[in-house]
């Protein structure tokens, strides 16, 4: 499907690194639109003060919604990670948004990179990495005790410590897999409607009334429900990502 | 059985399980709403918890969905 092709727009000749080509395509484009819109609505929230205007107040919404995920699943030990998983939240978050814009309308083609698994995997793997730094640094060898849950009968120990191995190494591909398929599933959904309606409507009165209106209704509704799971898995990926820290902070 | 069709059929299966994980889905946000009717004061603080149950749920669903666009588009 078109909408989920990534093509280069510059560059495809001569860049590269260690061979491999690093041409700037449109996913990169997205990318750098995201961060640049996230940079203005978090720099018009910086003029600290007392009394905090709409904006401010706004940014402060999003800030303190992260600071408080963060104190009730780690604890006082996750005050550190606030900036990480804001940026991490709010990059998703606007993310989802810009590719459900109906960009279409001026001509622009809008590209959801949270749509494919190199972006969202990425994301994950940074995840995964702060966890295993985290733990290793803190807990040293003893961070394996996150295998070993307290109390578990000595003989079940090597079966236990495999299937928490496997469940925390499952974890990293999870995350990332949620995020992409729920936006990819979303976007192939509206485009399976929408060609429900143009088929339709070019098929004669009755196929029009009987099949393209009811699909163009239900794409609206699909429409607010894309709205809501776009802020919905932003919100899990940084929850979970707040859970996975708090393995490695506190070891269960 | 032609392998084409055996593809479509097998993509046409998974489908089924996406709507198994949407009973888990409903049964995780049913059960979240009966407790916290019971304890309207209780259940701010347990979003998290609801959230963390749902993406467990849906996982298995989307899953479902990745099996479906693999045997599409990947099994030649």
């Amino acid at each position: 499907m078109h909408q989920f092709a990534i093509e280069p727009l510059f560059g495809s000749n001569n860049w590269s690194i260690a061979g491999h080509n690093i041409a700037f395509t449109n996913s990169a484009l997205w990318m750098a639109l995201t961060v640049g819109l996230l940079m203005l609505f978090v720099s018009g929230g910086l003029k600290r003060q007392l009394v905090p205007g709409r904006w401010q107040m706004a940014v402060e919404t999003f800030t303190g919604f992260v600071d408080s995920m963060l104190a009730t699943s780690v604890g006082p030990n996750g005050k550190k990670y606030v900036p990480y998983v804001f940026s991490l939240f709010m990059f998703i978050l606007f993310a989802n948004y810009i590719g459900l814009m109906p960009l279409g309308i001026v001509g622009l083609h809008p590209f959801t990179l949270t749509s494919h698994f190199t972006a969202t995997g990425v994301l994950s793997i940074m995840a995964f990495s702060i966890v295993l730094i985290v733990g290793f640094a803190r807990h040293g060898l003893h961070f394996f005790a996150l295998f070993v849950p307290h109390g578990t009968p000595l003989v079940m120990i090597p079966l236990i410590f495999v299937v928490e191995l496997i469940s925390f190494l499952v974890r990293p591909f999870s995350l990332g897999l949620r995020l992409f398929v729920a936006m990819m599933a979303g976007h192939v959904l509206l485009e399976v409607l929408s060609s429900f309606v143009i088929s339709g409507g070019n098929g004669g009165a009755l196929t029009f009334a009987a099949a393209a209106v009811p699909s163009f209704a239900l794409m609206i509704v699909i429409s607010a429900l894309e709205l809501l799971v776009a802020g919905i898995q932003a919100y899990v990926f940084a929850l979970l990502t707040c859970v996975y820290l708090n393995d490695a902070e506190n070891l269960h | 059985m032609d392998i084409e069709a055996a593809k479509v059929l097998g993509a046409g299966f998974a489908a089924i399980g996406c709507g198994l994980a949407a009973i888990g889905v409903g049964s995780v946000f049913g059960n979240f709403l009966a407790g916290a009717l019971r304890n309207p004061g209780a259940a701010d603080g347990q979003q998290g918890r609801l959230f963390i149950g749902f993406a467990a749920a849906e996982l298995l669903g989307l899953l479902s969905f990745v099996v479906a666009m693999i045997l599409i588009f990947v099994v030649k």
